[in-house]
């Protein structure tokens, strides 16, 4: 044998090695926390695998963990794209712009960003209504405090979690009337120092009750070592921190959808849509209420999201007004998606919450 | 806005705890270059300290165990440190922003599987009577034992630099190597031991981090503390007394943020969360004006190599 034969069996053996990688459908994930943290990124990284299982050799699957929101997340996109990604999910609100910038240079690449609002031929949307599991903890925490301070974490001030305080005060102040949110902004998604600093002043200052919209597990942590705080895990079920203090929980279910995308992408079949499910749909589940609360305190909050499933009744019903007292919703209305004053777009306290919403 | 809701008891008692992992690198460091040495690892020293320590306290199930190993850890990272710049003669700068970035790297690395796991709890001091009094309790009898061992160390290198011959020595070594070389002291001795107590406090601070205040690990969970710590050790003219104040200053200001935010004060929050670095400008700007004062604080000898044969 001699070399040109080598080489050429070589360069065969090359594009049926290349021939056979192409037709796997190369799946992007990009994540703002470690696969790690217990919460939100953990549940994107179950959705990854879940669609390796469902798909097993016809998917190769790539995430990179704990970039930053902003211009760097560009440069992970580009790569992933580059190393011929098909779909590409960016799982953080603040993907938004950066998405949409590489999503116009890879026309071919399918592109699905989390929580967003900005689609384009090759960018869809998707988030799940977490407010639905928001109104569940609002409703639990009304009848558990004691002190009537509920404590809040907020990441950064963006419609969705301005929805979840919304919807958790709507619901606690349903059920007990003296019921006051005390909100602190921690300006990250992942911070376990700065959410455990925030959960230890909201306890502090009289919370027994901690609500968080960051996604880590500091301040589960938090309320354990101070005693008589109840929590509820965020993203994902945080079971390790239960009966006490995590009562419940909102849990983050992308596995079907992931599964679904990929698999219109390997169909061809995929558009560009815009996915917004909840509670019905099973994209978020309500962790199991744990023993700490008391049984018909569990029963009331299980018909309320049973309710809140079935479609039979809607998180923000009216009669509700905004902060400033105008009216919002008339009684019997609904909020609708989008639009003014839509979920959607929501920037605005509810009447009866302290503070201001910070720019 | 409801400011009553403050408790300035607990507010003081919480900036105690958020303070104590600085201020334990922070005095660490200041040993460090008053023996004419300027390590600028802290960073990486402090992690290295968090994992190691997370790792033997979830290991071993007992936190003092993962102290020790805290300590270890941040001291076996300064001594490459120690390595590089005393017997090779390496840029101290440089070596020591080298240190952090390994630091991190390396911590990363070792705390892969153990994020999301949840340590053994610290030991805190609970008197009985005394811990419950009302005010004095909750701020001086009630807290981790980190917080009084942080203390206690500053109390102890005060004494140390102030009154005993050893401090003396590391002063003059740390003023003129070239005199304390002809007097007949080891300087790179001394600077050694000097690094890697450095690095040993730093590694306390990193677990007073991953153990006690957050306590958790994650992936450069130090976010900067290291760095806080190096400028409260200028901010502080390398007196002993004074790093405490800084690092309950900083402290202080961190949680007070927090405190501000959930009583509803509307102050944005960026201002006071950049008030402690522009209080260190402020500071440097007015130690440097006056020249013959800063002269007298900072160790003379701070940053330069030395040899024996010069």
């Amino acid at each position: 044998m001699n070399i040109k034969t080598i080489l050429a069996s070589a360069a065969l053996a090359m594009t049926a090695a290349t021939g056979a990688l192409a037709e796997k459908t190369k799946v992007g994930f990009v994540y703002v926390g470690p696969v790690g943290d217990g919460g939100w990124t953990y549940e994107h990284e179950q959705g990854r695998k879940a669609v390796v299982e469902a798909f097993g050799d016809k998917v190769e699957t790539m995430y990179v963990e704990s970039v930053p929101e902003g211009p760097d997340s560009e440069r992970v996109m580009t790569d992933m794209a580059l190393k011929g990604a098909d779909l590409i999910f960016t799982t953080s609100f603040g993907y938004m712009d950066p998405t949409i910038n590489v999503a116009a240079k890879f026309p071919n690449v399918k592109f699905e960003h989390a929580t967003g609002y900005k689609q384009a031929d090759n960018v869809s949307v998707y988030s799940a209504r977490f407010y639905e599991g928001r109104a569940v903890q609002g409703h639990i925490a009304g009848h558990m405090t004691k002190s009537n301070i509920i404590g809040y974490i907020g990441s950064f001030p963006i419609p969705e979690v301005i929805r979840g305080i919304n919807s958790a005060y709507i619901h606690a102040k349903k059920v007990n009337p003296d019921v006051q949110f005390k909100i602190v902004w921690a300006y990250t998604w992942f911070d376990p120092t700065k959410e455990a600093d925030a959960a230890k002043v909201l306890i502090e200052q009289g919370a027994d009750v901690v609500l968080q919209h960051t996604d880590s597990t500091a301040p589960q942590a938090a309320a354990q070592a101070a005693g008589n705080v109840i929590t509820f895990g965020q993203a994902s079920d945080m079971a390790a921190y239960g009966p006490m203090p995590r009562v419940s929980s909102i849990i983050d279910n992308w596995a079907p959808y992931y599964i679904a995308r990929t698999q219109a992408v390997m169909d061809g079949t995929w558009t560009s849509t815009s996915t917004w499910d909840g509670i019905g749909a099973g994209m978020v589940g309500i962790g199991e209420i744990s023993s700490a609360v008391p049984a018909d305190v569990k029963a009331s909050a299980e018909a309320l999201r049973d309710s809140l499933a079935d479609g039979s009744y809607h998180a923000f019903t009216g009669p509700l007004n905004k902060q400033d007292g105008s009216a919002w919703l008339a009684a019997g209305e609904t909020a609708s998606d989008y639009g003014d004053d839509g979920l959607a777009g929501m920037n605005f306290y509810v009447e009866g919450i302290e503070g201001d919403v910070p720019n | 806005m409801d400011l009553s809701s403050i408790s300035p008891t607990l507010l003081v008692a919480s900036l105690m705890v958020a303070a104590t992992p600085i201020l334990l690198a922070a005095i660490g460091e200041l040993v460090v270059e008053k023996s004419g040495v300027l390590n600028l690892g802290v960073e990486g020293m402090m992690i290295i300290g968090a994992i190691a320590g997370f790792a033997a306290a979830v290991g071993t199930g007992s936190p003092i165990i993962g102290f020790i190993c805290a300590a270890l850890g941040g001291a076996a990272l300064s001594l490459v440190f120690a390595l590089l710049t005393q017997f090779f003669l390496s840029n101290q700068v440089a070596t020591g922003l080298a240190l952090t970035l390994f630091g991190l790297g390396l911590s990363a690395l070792m705390g892969q599987s153990y994020i999301g796991i949840k340590p053994p709890a610290s030991v805190k001091l609970d008197l009985p009577v005394i811990s419950d009094l009302p005010i004095l309790g909750p701020v001086l009898f009630s807290h981790d034992i980190t917080v009084y061992a942080a203390l206690a160390l500053v109390a102890g290198v005060w004494w140390f630099l102030k009154y005993t011959r050893g401090g003396l020595i590391l002063r003059a070594v740390g003023e003129s190597h070239d005199a304390a070389h002809a007097l007949g002291y080891k300087v790179v001795k001394v600077r050694i031991m000097a690094i890697m107590f450095g690095g040993a406090c730093a590694g306390l601070g990193g677990a007073a981090l991953s153990l006690v205040r957050v306590p958790q690990w994650t992936e450069g969970m130090t976010a900067g503390a290291g760095w806080i710590a190096l400028a409260i050790v200028v901010f502080a003219s390398w007196k002993p007394a004074r790093v405490l104040l800084g690092a309950y200053l900083f402290g202080g200001v961190a949680v007070l943020q927090l405190n501000l935010q959930a009583a509803g004060v509307s102050i944005p929050v960026e201002y006071l969360s950049m008030s402690p670095y522009l209080i260190t400008i402020i500071v440097l700007v007015v130690m440097s004006a006056h020249r013959n004062k800063a002269a007298l604080n900072a160790p003379a000898a701070l940053g330069r190599a030395f040899h024996a044969s010069r």
